[in-house]
Order: structure tokens, then C-alpha cells, then sequence
């Protein structure tokens, strides 16, 4: 058989192919015969034949019949196959095929090689790809190479050390000795190494960090040779003395001066020293001020030294590398909390990076804006902020009108800026909106009452302008139905009044349900508008003839209002002032943000408020079912608020607020004497009890699951008023080394209880118990049966998906009694 | 790192370091997604970028793009010098490296690599160090053609 080609002359020839068809060809005509040659055991050609496979593999062509082949190579006596060998197994093996095991042999052997370029190639492949089973069995010989005089196999072993206590955290102990004069070398890559070896150690053992900690005085002054001497061509990178060496022993100093005040000071003076001294016309230099300026943040430092750190972020910023502008926008995110008023002083220069034209400046950049509003400079910033609003991407403006929205809140000087700051949102970023801003809003529109004749009259104006964005158009809808009246009046402090007949405003309104723009809840919005405008306007006989029109729709919520409001004007037309009339101050509700964190779906989280007097609202649609039970007169119903758990699914469902315009819904519960379509609205007792959560009742936490590193605890509560409904919040903690990411908690119950799932906290569960995902349930057991649950797991660890079902029995009994 | 790639303007692939386990299809599907993302990317825009939970560093060199994955704990702007400390090795090496030399002699831009990275960090911060080495290791080589230091396959 002729010697195979070489690899050249296969890269040149695949190269020529002109069709991905013939390139195809191609390969599997080398790929036939080099299988061949493998077949016949050729020793000779091996080397170059896997060389070829690795070529082909890195065209994306398979080549894992060539895994064997590489693993004879290793085990050859000569070098180039060994080179080959070991490339081709750190590319074509990996740890999750057994045949990996095989190198693990070869590898020992080659740990102890008599030359040191074959060690380093052991040492190399062990620590790019070596599994949990081959650093066991290996982790010995590294030991032993990690204590030899030879520099150039010591820095490969520091680093081959550092994947195996990766790998398995328990060898950790096993490297301690080794450790012991690391740092008095002379040799920089050794240096480098022990100190990434170091850091590894102290992030994943709080002991090892306590026993490193007199280390401190020891790298703070190799920093400050580094710093003062000479020109060293060897390690010299644009003026500066081995800029590597110096960031990594500036990470290990804020390791070990994390949290511990001596080490904090002992290292003082050298990052002042760094900070100022260091060369800033390069991006070396200021990789090591941004170094820098991160352990700065991190240590205890003192006050002056956080200013200055503070003030090279700065600086940062002004500069014309973009990616200083990045480095130093991120960083000040994470300093905006604790050193608020430092940061205050560079605020100009952020908000000009909201005009930059990279999309991760823009978004950092509007994300520290938000984090810098305050009293005093809101009506500024808000400019700024709204004209961004006007020009950035699509991908930022929900974002972008929550913050404003948040901030508007907050600091608004005054009611009339807030409601023009609202409807300027409204106006140009309509559509992204979140869906809990519109009753936030209408929310906002009712308290301020001076403001409700120009409040509609600038909404009717918007509304005439453009119909397509549904939050606005469901907002204005509302306060015409609201505040009508006030319109055709011609009342208006605050601007010029524009004269309006009824007729028109109940055109605008009836354009609204027939428009092909107008959503689903949208048309709701504007009935129930029609209906109110029965008692503020006199042109009854229209509106009564159009809700009798929709009470044929097609759309069965038109349809079920239309026909109520119709019983209203038949059967219970002395109720209809009544019910109609307008609509009391409410109390505020925590309203969310993009900076804080978002407990629901976009749902209203109704936070338990603090109520004094009773929340009294109007439902006009609901009640008048319920009322035919109770018979109320001209009484208005109290209503508790909570969130409605519609579904009784498991996934936190959307809120189908029937108005979608107020937060406040009853529980469901089993009122079947009026058959409705929906849920019915559970009016909870006429009760006059504020709405607390504070009776976390001594109910004992639970585990609920705990397997393969993944613990979930529940932790119980009640709610006052209505003893049925448990809330539970999970907590999910990681006893791995690994995060698990895109961790999904689903549950499921019995028939007979309703069980409502919350957002959750985040998705990711950190390694180590660094932290938890949490996530609250609410479950309804009007029976007060056992409470009963299966769970679903699913996460990716270590870039493997898992699942898991559980079933969760064991609930104290006081959580369902 | 978690990883580093090579990839040249039409999205071919010249090189792949993986420094974390993940299996061949997810390797393309990683590669494919980032390769696509990053040659979006227009030149003014900023070297760095966040995708998925990671923070990509990225530079191009004529028409190779070099982009590494790092660590949220890591440092952008030395992960810049290291991708330029590479590039300069692979210079010295072949003498004014073009991506040619690259595609041609892919298995030595790797063993370059892995006398400069292990495990992701770097071994060694002297240039010369680096490059005597893989001197010292080419001559090992054997048979020797009749060129010096050209390799047998």
C-alpha cells in the first residue's frame, strides 16, 4: 500500500474543493483509507494519518474512530507521536467516554519521563482534560513534580494542581506542603503559577484562606519589586514589568483581604502605590488599575483609597478605548450602592455614554443612571432618560419606561411632572410597557386628584392622536370613564380646555372596540369606560343601546360584561349610581422596577399595605352576581386584596384580572350558587381585618428534597384572614462545586387544593451554598386535607441537563390543618 | 478560560481550545452560536460582550478572530493582553504569521498554545520562555527530513 499522504498536501488538496459536496467526497475517501491503514496497524504512518483526523475533525467532521489510534500514539516511544497522541486526545476524548481511562497509565508513565518535554505534555493534556477518576489516581505524581527544582515542570504543575482540585476538591489538603516556598522563586512563570494555585485554594476553602493570610506581606512585595525595578526586557510588556503576574497577585490580595482588617492594611500603601504610579496610555496598564481598582472595592479599605479608586473609574470613562468605557461602567455598577456620592460626581459622563453606539455601554450605562437618580437631580436626568427612552432599541425600552417609571415614583417633584412624565412613557414606548404598569398608573391618576380633568383631558388628546398602544389606550380609556364628566365640562386648571360634546367622546370610545388595533382586554377596558359614562353623561339611551349590542359578541368577556351591565340598566338600574360612582383614593402597592427584584410575573404583587381603613373599590361586572346573593343595597363590598390564582395549575399563571385595571381580587373558593364562566370572585368574608402576613405561625421548615448536591427547604406562613391559604417559599441550595443553571421548580397538587406558583428569584443555584434560589407557592385547601405534593426538578450541572421527580409528603401538619 | 476559538471572517473554524468537559454536539452548537454572534459584532463595537452566563473577549487580527470565554471573575483587559501574547508567539514562531500559516500548520499553533496555557491560565509570562521551549521540543522530533525541524507527517 503507498505511504498515506502527508497532512500537508490533504490540507491543500480539500482546500481546492469548491462545493462543500466535493469536499465531502474528499474526506471520506481519506477518511476510507486511513481507517484502513489503522486497520493494518501501521506504526510508521499512524502519527500522520491522526494528524489528518484532527484536521478533518476540526472541519467538523467526525473522527472518533481515531480515539484509540491517539491513545497508541501516547504510548509510543517516540516524541512526535507522542505530541500527536496527546493533542488528539485532549480534541477527539473527553471524560465522559470510559475510553479515557486508558491514557491514564500512559500519563503516569509520562509524569515521570526522563525527558521534560514529555512530563510536560502529561502534565498538560492532565490538566486541560483529566477527569475526577484520572486526578485521583494521578494526583500523587503532581505532587511530587510540584516540589521538583525544575521550573519549567514546577509552573506546570501549579496549574495541573489547579484542575485537579477543581476536579476534586478533596485532594486539596494534599497540595498543602508543596505550597510551602512557592512563592520565594525566583522564576515568574512559577510565580504566576503558585499564585493562581494559591487563589484557587483560598477561593474554595476558608481555611486555606485563614492559613495563607500571612502570605500578605510576602506578595505585597513582590508587587512593589515588580513596580520599582528596572526595565526587564524578558517580562516587559509596553513599559510595564510583567503585568500578568501583577493582576493575578492583585486578585489573590483581594481574596485574602476580603473581610479581615489587617490584611487590608498591610496592603494599603501598595495599591496607592499601583493606583497612581501605574501607566495609563496603554491597555496594559489599565488591566492592572482595573485590577486594582476591583480589590480596592472589595478589601476594607479606607475612605480615601475607595475615592481614588472611585476617581480612575472616572477617568475610565473619559477615555477613548471602548472598552475601558465597559470595564469601568461595570465596575461602577457594583460601587453605585456603596459609594453612592462618589459615583454621583461622574454622573455626566454616564449619562453621555447613553449616547454611545455600542449596545453593552448603552445598557450598563442606563442601568447606573437609574441607580443615580435622586431628588435633586430627577427632572435632569429624566430629560436624558426619556430621550433615551425615545431613541434606543427596542431590547431595552421595557427596561427603560420600568426604571422611569420607578424613578418618576420615587422622586417626582411634583404630580403634574409625574403624570407628563407618564404619558410621555406612554406616548413613545407604549407598547413595552410592562403589564402591571397600567394599574400602577390608573392607581397613580386617582390619587392625585387635583389633576384628573387634565389628566383626561391630555389622555383623550393622545387617544386621538393613536390608538395602537394598548397601555396607553387602556389607561386612558379608564379615566374617561372615570372622569368623563370633567371632559365635556370644559374644566381645566392646568392647560387650555378643549371643548368636547359626549358624543364625541363616546365615538372615540365605541372606535375603540371596533378597531382591529384594540386587544382582547383593551375592548374590555373601554365597555366598562362606556358603562360609567351611563351616570356622568346624559346621552344614556346611546351607551345602553351599545352594551346591548355586545351582548351578543362574539368575544365571550364582552360578552358576559355586556350582559351584566345590561342587568344593571333593567333590573338594578337604582344601584347603578352607586356602582358607577367614581372610585376612592387607593392605598399603593409596591410597584417593581428593573433594579429591583421582581417577585411576580408581571402580575401586581399586592403586598400586604398597611391599612388602616378598609380598601373600598367598586367591581362593577363582578359584583353584580354576587350582589344578587347578598342582596346589598347601595353597600359597597369590601375586597381583600391579593393576587388571583386563576389557574389551578401548577406554573405561575397570568393574572386575568377581569377590569385588569385594579390589583384586587378575592380568593377563588367553591361559591357555585351563581354558575359563572370564570372563577368566581370569592368576596373573603366581609371582614374588616387588615390583610397582614406576620403570622409565619410557628410552623417548623421542612426539607423537601435533598439528593446529588441539590437541598429545597419550605418554610411556612400564614395569611391572616383566610386560614385555607398556605404560603410556602422554597429554598434551593447547592452543595456542589458546579452551579446549576436554569433551575426550573414545578409542583403539583391534588384536585382538591389550588396551588399558585410565584416567579422565582432567579434560576441559577450557585455552587458551595454561596447562595439560594427561592421562589414562594401559595396553596388553597379549603378541605384542610393532608397536603400533598409532587415536585419537578429540572437544571443543567456541569453542562449536563437533569430531572427529577419528587414527592413531598412530609408536610407538618400545622401547615394544612 | 473556559474556551478559546479561532475563526476566520467566514465563520471557518482554525482552532479549538476547550478547557471545560462538554460533549461534541454541544462544542458545535457553542461554537456555531458564538462564531455567528461575534461576526455580527461591527467594528466600533466594544471587545467584550456577555453570552449566556460568560463574558467573551474578543480581538480580530487581520482575518482571524481570536475569542476567548472567561469567568465573571476575570479580568477583561489582561485576557486582551493574553490573546495579544499569543498572537506575538505565534509571530516569532512562524515569522510574520499570517492565517495561512494557521490553516497549514494548525497542530503547531495548538502546541504553541499549550506551552503558553494550561488549564486556561497562563504558564508562563516570559515570551522567550515560551518560545525556547517549543525550540527545544521540535528538536526532539523524529526522523528529521531533509529539511531541519520539519515534521515527518
Amino acid at each position: 500500500m503507498p505511504a498515506p499522504i502527508r497532512l500537508r498536501e490533504l490540507i491543500r488538496t480539500i482546500r481546492t474543493a469548491r462545493t462543500q459536496a466535493e469536499e465531502r467526497e474528499m474526506i471520506q475517501k481519506e477518511c476510507a483509507a486511513i481507517r484502513s491503514s489503522f486497520r493494518e496497524e501501521d506504526n510508521t504512518y499512524r502519527c500522520r494519518n491522526v494528524a489528518k483526523l484532527l484536521y478533518m475533525h476540526m472541519l467538523g467532521y467526525p473522527a472518533h474512530f481515531g480515539q484509540l489510534e491517539c491513545l497508541k500514539l501516547i504510548a509510543s516511544q517516540k516524541f512526535t507521536d507522542k505530541r500527536i497522541g496527546y493533542l488528539g486526545a485532549m480534541l477527539l476524548l473527553d471524560e465522559r467516554q470510559d475510553v479515557h481511562l486508558l491514557m491514564t497509565n500512559c500519563i503516569k508513565n509520562d509524569l515521570n519521563h526522563s525527558t521534560q518535554y514529555v512530563q510536560g505534555l502529561a502534565l498538560c493534556t492532565l490538566g486541560c482534560m483529566g477527569s475526577s477518576e484520572m486526578c485521583r489516581d494521578l494526583a500523587g505524581e503532581v505532587e511530587k513534580l510540584l516540589k521538583t527544582s525544575n521550573s519549567y515542570l514546577r509552573k506546570k504543575a501549579a496549574l495541573c494542581a489547579v484542575h485537579v482540585i477543581r476536579k476534586v476538591p478533596e485532594l486539596m489538603e494534599m497540595f498543602l506542603p508543596a505550597t510551602k516556598n512557592l512563592l520565594s522563586e525566583k522564576n515568574h512563570g512559577v510565580l504566576h503559577t503558585s499564585v493562581v494555585l494559591l487563589t484557587e485554594m483560598c477561593e474554595r476553602s476558608p481555611d486555606m484562606l485563614l492559613h495563607f493570610r500571612k502570605l500578605v506581606p510576602q506578595l505585597v512585595r513582590i508587587l512593589k519589586n515588580l513596580i520599582m525595578s528596572g526595565y526587564s526586557p524578558e517580562h516587559d510588556v509596553s513599559g510595564i514589568s510583567d503585568p500578568f503576574l501583577q493582576v493575578r497577585i492583585l486578585r489573590l490580595l483581594r481574596i485574602l483581604g476580603r473581610s479581615d482588617d489587617d490584611s487590608s492594611e498591610a496592603m494599603n500603601d501598595i495599591l496607592a502605590q499601583v493606583a497612581t504610579n501605574t501607566e495609563t496610555s496603554k491597555n496594559v496598564g489599565n488591566a492592572i488599575l482595573y485590577e486594582t481598582v476591583l480589590t480596592i472595592m472589595d478589601i476594607k479599605s479606607e475612605s480615601g483609597l475607595r475615592v481614588l479608586a472611585i476617581n480612575i473609574l472616572g477617568r475610565f470613562l473619559l477615555n477613548n478605548d471602548k472598552n475601558i468605557r465597559y470595564v469601568a461602567l461595570t465596575s461602577l455598577l457594583k460601587t453605585v450602592q456603596t459609594d453612592h456620592n462618589a459615583v454621583q460626581r461622574h454622573r455626566s459622563t454616564i449619562v453621555d455614554c447613553l449616547k454611545d453606539l455600542d449596545v453593552s455601554i448603552k445598557r450598563r450605562a442606563m442601568e447606573l443612571s437609574f441607580a443615580l437618580v435622586n431628588g435633586n437631580n430627577i427632572r435632569g436626568m429624566m430629560k436624558e432618560l426619556l430621550y433615551f427612552l425615545d431613541s434606543c432599541d427596542p431590547e431595552f425600552k421595557a427596561d427603560c419606561a420600568s426604571g422611569v417609571f420607578l424613578a418618576a415614583e420615587k422622586y417626582a417633584p411634583s404630580k403634574r411632572w409625574h403624570i407628563d412624565t407618564i404619558m410621555r412613557v406612554l406616548t413613545t414606548a407604549g407598547s413595552y410597557v410592562r403589564d402591571d404598569s397600567v394599574p400602577n398608573l390608573i392607581q397613580l391618576i386617582t390619587n392625585s386628584v387635583e389633576m384628573h380633568a387634565y389628566t383626561v383631558q391630555r389622555l383623550y388628546k393622545a387617544l386621538l392622536d393613536d390608538i395602537s398602544q394598548q397601555p396607553l389606550v387602556q389607561v386612558s380609556s379608564w379615566c374617561i370613564g372615570e372622569y368623563g364628566d370633567l371632559l365635556v365640562s370644559g374644566q381645566c386648571e392646568e392647560e387650555e380646555p378643549i371643548q368636547v360634546t359626549e358624543d364625541e367622546v363616546l365615538d372615540v370610545l365605541e372606535g375603540l372596540l371596533v378597531s382591529n388595533l384594540s386587544a382582547p382586554v383593551t375592548r374590555g377596558y373601554s365597555l366598562t369606560a362606556i358603562m360609567k359614562l351611563s351616570t356622568r353623561f346624559s346621552s344614556v339611551n346611546r351607551i345602553k343601546k351599545v352594551v346591548s349590542i355586545y351582548g351578543s359578541s362574539i368575544d365571550v368577556e364582552l360578552q358576559q360584561r355586556a350582559v351584566e351591565y345590561n342587568a344593571l340598566f333593567k333590573k338594578y338600574d337604582h344601584m347603578r349610581p352607586a356602582l358607577l360612582e367614581r372610585m376612592p383614593i387607593m392605598e399603593k402597592t409596591a410597584s417593581n422596577g428593573p433594579t429591583e427584584i421582581v417577585q411576580t410575573n408581571g402580575e401586581t404583587e399586592a403586598s400586604m399595605p398597611d391599612t388602616k381603613h378598609l380598601p373600598l373599590v367598586t367591581q362593577p361586572a363582578n359584583q353584580a352576581n354576587d350582589l344578587l346573593d347578598l342582596l346589598g343595597g347601595n353597600d359597597v363590598v369590601p375586597v381583600i386584596q391579593t393576587t388571583l390564582p386563576t389557574k389551578p395549575a401548577s406554573a405561575g399563571g397570568e393574572l386575568l384580572d377581569l377590569l385588569g385595571d385594579l390589583s384586587l381580587s378575592g380568593d377563588p373558593a367553591p361559591a357555585p350558587s351563581v354558575p359563572i364562566s370564570q372563577p368566581p370572585f370569592l368576596l373573603d368574608g366581609l371582614s374588616s381585618q387588615p390583610l397582614f402576613n406576620d403570622t409565619s405561625a410557628a410552623i417548623p421548615p421542612m426539607t423537601a428534597y435533598s439528593k446529588n448536591g441539590l437541598k429545597i427547604e419550605l418554610t411556612f406562613e400564614r395569611t391572616n384572614p383566610n386560614p385555607n391559604i398556605a404560603v410556602i417559599t422554597i429554598h434551593a441550595t447547592n452543595t456542589t462545586e458546579a452551579d446549576m443553571t436554569e433551575f426550573v421548580f414545578q409542583a403539583a397538587v391534588p384536585k382538591t387544593f389550588q396551588l399558585q406558583l410565584l416567579s422565582p428569584s432567579s434560576n441559577i443555584v450557585p455552587a458551595l451554598n454561596q447562595g439560594s434560589v427561592t421562589q414562594v407557592i401559595r396553596v388553597l385547601n379549603p378541605q384542610k386535607q393532608q397536603l400533598r405534593m409532587r415536585v419537578k426538578l429540572t437544571y443543567t450541572h456541569k453542562g449536563s441537563p437533569v430531572q427529577d421527580l419528587a414527592e413531598v409528603n412530609n408536610f407538618p401538619p400545622q401547615s394544612w390543618q | 478560560m473556559q474556551f478559546m476559538l479561532l475563526f476566520s471572517r467566514q465563520g471557518k473554524l482554525r482552532l479549538q481550545k476547550w478547557y471545560v468537559p462538554l460533549s461534541d454536539k454541544e462544542k458545535k452548537k457553542i461554537t456555531r452560536e458564538l462564531v455567528q454572534t461575534v461576526l455580527a459584532r461591527k467594528p466600533k463595537m466594544c471587545s467584550f460582550l456577555e453570552w449566556r452566563d460568560l463574558k467573551v473577549v474578543y480581538k480580530r487580527y487581520a482575518s482571524l478572530y481570536f475569542c476567548c470565554a472567561i469567568e465573571n471573575q476575570d479580568n477583561e483587559l489582561i485576557t486582551l493582553e493574553i490573546i495579544h501574547r499569543y498572537v506575538e508567539l505565534l509571530d516569532k514562531y512562524f515569522g510574520s504569521v499570517c492565517e495561512l500559516d494557521i490553516i497549514f500548520n494548525f497542530e503547531k499553533a495548538y502546541f504553541i498554545l499549550d506551552e503558553f496555557l494550561l488549564g486556561g491560565e497562563a504558564q508562563d509570562t516570559s515570551k522567550k520562555n515560551v518560545l525556547k521551549a517549543i525550540e527545544q521540543a521540535d528538536l526532539l522530533q523524529e526522523p528529521r527530513h531533509e529539511y531541519f525541524n520539519v515534521p515527518v507527517y
